[in-house]
């Protein structure tokens, strides 16, 4: 095992997050965790073979016989005999008590110190936490090796001294865990609780925080166990153990040395370090995932997310359509038939979030699609893209865009047409830029494709389109990082994004949801002045008839993944058909009563 | 950013200074009677006496750490007890052996837990298995067992490459290659495993986020997006990982170097510390120290690179 794995917690559990959660139930559903079972079951008989080893073998791991040099399995030795002549099987059983019980030293030493000071500095803070941070710092910039090496020569072969040092170089290894979990819990209400309520400290850290870190503690030391038996093994077989006792390290060592005479030699202690070290390292693994398991939403839930709750279609009654007012002299840009998304699930069934839609869409309109969340807008939008989230699939009709399929097109050809012919704005400006580069090269890099424009020339072009999407410093926006940008500024980078490569239909899904109402107005002004000055087709998807009144040509209704009412939206608004249509307009006007008195305060 | 870094400096040249005064004050308390244990049983109570004088042993322990300090800054440290030999000298020589490997390895783990990671996450399923369990053996397995093995298949079965020995690479590139690559091979391993899952967890991690549709939306490729804009974002954790593994990595070096015979700082470390020579100890302490500064540096300049978040704390 890799020392350097402790500190850097890559086995270690996402501590942050609420472990208090872990609590509940982690012994039991360890229990249900095969694999951590079976390993569990492994150590536990290694542990057992080197406590009872007396009754498992009548030789002396020490005695050397001259006679018996390197004879092979079985004529009375299990495992044959070593270099002097030794029982081999004897010395692993024998070796196993010295190796696992000096490993256990440097687990405990470590445990001991990190834990304590982990729990004083994180609970009383203040000078201790500083020089304990230095210490740990300290501990973990030395090679543990060289540090043991140095020890060695000093305090003689010890296995026992070796082990004590190793575990105070490890003991970060459980300062930092016990830290980063007590100084979170430290002002948690329960613990203020608690300590108003006159509970001493020291009741308070038994009962209340060494809880909440038993079991990443419990992970840490398996780790730090394993580590312990790998480093304590290595010295041994390098030759700078105590020669005089048997541990595996030796025997791998007396193994080596006798190689050529008899191989099998090193494959006895190879195979009792490797299977330890597997079972411990499979052990940790199963506590860490039921640790984080416990912590997060489990998977299936997060895969109930994932599919964009999806809400089963019910079979439902015909689109009302209100009376189309120019019976289209053109075919419409882009004509969605019978559209149906699905999510097949492990049991092989398949949930439906969007059935049966279908939508036209003019050049040059704006159309609003709305509905509830969950109503499958979203999906219909990403369908348009082909950019449904994994596990999701378009089951029927088809998406004829400018007179093609786009269900049907080639992945290359459908990489051509976003961006170049079809945007997307998304709902979340801050998340939807990629964090780790510059506005302007997020801006530049899909005109130089689309585009073919040079780099000089993509740069003048998104300094032109910041300046556009109103933002007022384009050259520091354009070298800025997400991070630096506020969310009415990111939006409007992301809408200058979508229309940079001269689109002719963009897809906004709920652009305006996640800003402050002011932004809003501003977003949609915005909007509407791009559509009027680029004359592009716009789909836009919101919850909010609003934001309908405000933009939309037409619009569409939708529920359950079905449209239920279609048409101009000055038709829709002034007649609403289907009830659902009018309960979202009620939804609205619920709230226009509460604002009626106030107005007439205001004259006074 | 420059603050950030100066500020990083300081900070590790304090350490260093700390960890070098505890080394020294340490190691010659617990040294005993150095004269004695240079020239041995045989040697007489008046040569060992003599030996004590020269070494300068009898003045006062702090004015003879304020006399080294003054030459350490110069970069004099002294000469080997046993040998003469100069400090300086003796490291740097053996220092660009260990670095090679330790280098090698960083790159080679780098590479190979890239592509094993980002596979993993990508295609899932029985590739996904395969790495895991890839994963949890090379964490498990100690590295010089990993050697053991190597040498048995490669150097002695196959003969590909030579079970010990050095070769430098100015000598004869053929022989350097034959010599480094099962060593560099051996210390890899367990960090392929750690970092490898770090890759694999931070790929399916950034391709959940909303980012990545966007950029697909606008086209972008989708090498692209995997391999500029996903891979950077995963790369930060990545190199935590790495970054934090590397003082682990020199201390599997000592006994990766035993097992090749190979004449690097290990080798010394081995000698010296079996030796009780401390002047060449403090060197080393010194050289190893200075190295874990230096790489913590270039480890935070390239997570400001990945990371501009990092930039301004």
């Amino acid at each position: 095992m890799s020392e350097a794995a402790v500190s850097s917690g890559a086995l270690a559990p996402d501590i942050s997050s609420d472990i208090r959660a872990a609590r509940s139930h982690l012994a039991r559903r360890f229990l249900k965790n095969t694999l951590g079972i079976a390993a569990l079951a492994v150590l536990v008989l290694i542990v057992l073979a080197a406590i009872f080893a007396p009754l498992l073998t009548s030789y002396d791991p020490n005695a050397v016989s001259v006679l018996n040099i390197l004879q092979g399995p079985g004529a009375g030795h299990l495992l044959g005999t070593d270099g002097a002549g030794r029982d081999v099987w004897a010395r692993l059983l024998f070796g196993a008590r010295f190796t696992l019980a000096g490993a256990l030293l440097a687990t405990v030493v470590a445990a001991v110190l990190g834990i304590t000071s982990g729990l004083v500095a994180g609970y009383y803070g203040k000078w201790f936490e500083s020089v304990s941070s230095w210490v740990t710092t300290l501990l973990m910039a030395l090679p543990g090796i060289v540090v043991l090496l140095a020890a060695r020569a000093v305090l003689g072969p010890s296995l026992w001294s070796v082990m004590i040092i190793f575990g105070v170089l490890l003991a970060p290894a459980f300062y930092r865990l016990v830290y980063a979990a007590v100084s979170g819990v430290r002002n948690e209400l329960f613990v203020d609780a608690a300590r108003v309520s006159g509970v001493s400290d020291f009741r308070i850290i038994a009962r209340h925080i060494l809880t909440v870190v038993r079991a990443p503690i419990i992970l840490q030391a398996s780790i730090v166990f394993g580590i312990a038996i790998a480093v304590q093994v290595g010295l041994d077989f390098l030759g700078f153990g105590d020669q005089t006792i048997p541990t595996w390290g030796n025997i791998l060592n007396d193994g080596f040395t006798n190689l050529y005479r008899d191989p099998q030699l090193v494959i006895w202690p190879g195979l009792a370090i490797v299977i330890t070290g597997v079972a411990l390292t499979l052990f940790a693994n199963a506590l860490r995932d039921e640790l984080e398991h416990s912590a997060r939403p489990s998977r299936r839930r997060r895969a109930a997310v994932a599919t964009a709750a999806a809400e089963p279609v019910p079979p439902v009654s015909n689109t009302i359509v209100h009376d189309e007012q120019d019976t289209a002299t053109e075919a419409p840009l882009l004509h969605i038939e019978g559209l149906a998304v699905g999510y097949p699930q492990p049991d092989g069934s398949v949930t439906r979030v969007v059935d049966n839609v279908s939508l036209n869409i003019g050049r040059g309109e704006v159309h609003g699609l709305i509905g509830e969340s969950g109503s499958g807008k979203t999906q219909t939008a990403w369908s348009v893209l082909r950019l449904l989230p994994s596990g999701g699939e378009v089951l029927e009709g088809s998406i004829q865009f400018d007179g093609e399929d786009l269900s049907k097109v080639p992945s290359a050809k459908m990489q051509d047409i976003r961006g170049g012919r079809i945007a997307y704005i998304p709902q979340e400006p801050m998340s939807n830029l990629d964090p780790s580069f510059t506005i302007g090269s997020q801006l530049t890099e899909p005109m130089r494709i689309k585009l073919g424009v040079s780099k000089a020339e993509a740069r003048a072009r998104a300094l032109q389109l910041l300046g556009q999407v109103g933002i007022p410093n384009p050259e520091r926006t354009f070298a800025s990082y997400p991070h630096e940008l506020s969310g009415g500024m990111a939006q409007r980078v992301l809408i200058a994004g979508a229309v940079s490569c001269e689109p002719d239909l963009v897809i906004a899904d709920e652009p305006t949801t996640a800003l402050d109402v002011t932004i809003q107005a501003e977003i949609l002004d915005l909007l509407r002045d791009l559509q009027q000055e680029l004359g592009v087709t716009i789909l836009i998807v919101t919850h909010n008839f609003g934001v309908v009144a405000d933009l939309c040509d037409q619009v569409s209704v939708m529920q359950k993944g079905r449209i239920v009412e279609t048409g101009p939206a000055r038709s829709l608004f002034a007649n609403p058909q289907h009830p659902y249509t009018r309960s979202l307009f009620d939804a609205i006007l619920d709230e226009s009563p509460a604002r009626g008195p106030y107005a007439e305060v205001l004259p006074r | 950013m420059l603050t950030f870094t100066v500020r990083r400096l300081l900070y590790g040249i304090v350490l260093l200074f700390v960890i070098v005064t505890l080394a020294y004050l340490l190691l010659y308390a617990a040294a005993g009677n150095v004269g004695r244990t240079i020239l041995g049983p045989t040697a007489t109570q008046a040569t060992v006496a003599l030996k004590n004088q020269q070494l300068g042993l009898n003045s006062p322990l702090i004015s003879r750490y304020f006399s080294w300090l003054g030459h350490a800054l110069t970069g004099n440290f002294g000469s080997s007890w046993f040998t003469n030999q100069p400090v300086t000298t003796a490291i740097i020589t053996r220092l660009q052996v260990t670095l090679i490997l330790v280098l090698g390895a960083v790159i080679v783990s780098a590479v190979a837990s890239a592509a094993l990671g980002v596979w993993a996450a990508l295609r899932g399923g029985w590739v996904d298995r395969v790495i895991q369990v890839f994963s949890v053996l090379g964490f498990a397995i100690p590295g010089f067992l990993i050697a053991l093995f190597l040498v048995r298949i490669f150097a002695l079965g196959l003969h590909w490459f030579k079970p010990t020995g050095y070769v430098p690479i100015t000598y004869y590139f053929g022989g350097w290659i034959r010599t480094v690559t099962l060593p560099i091979i051996a210390l890899s391993i367990a960090l392929v495993a750690g970092i490898a899952q770090q890759v694999r967890s931070s790929v399916i991690d950034s391709l959940r986020q909303d980012w990545v549709r966007t950029l697909r939306s606008r086209g972008i490729s989708e090498r692209s997006v995997l391999f500029k804009h996903v891979l950077r974002n995963a790369g930060g954790p990545a190199l935590s990982v790495l970054a934090l593994s590397f003082v682990g990595l020199l201390g599997g070096a000592v006994i990766i170097e035993q097992i090749f015979g190979i004449p690097g700082l290990g080798q010394i470390a081995v000698l010296a510390t079996s030796q009780g020579d401390v002047p060449l100890v403090m060197g080393l302490v010194v050289a190893i120290g200075v190295i874990v500064i230096v790489v913590n540096l270039v480890v935070d300049l390239l997570q400001g690179f990945l990371n501009p978040k990092a930039r301004i704390s």
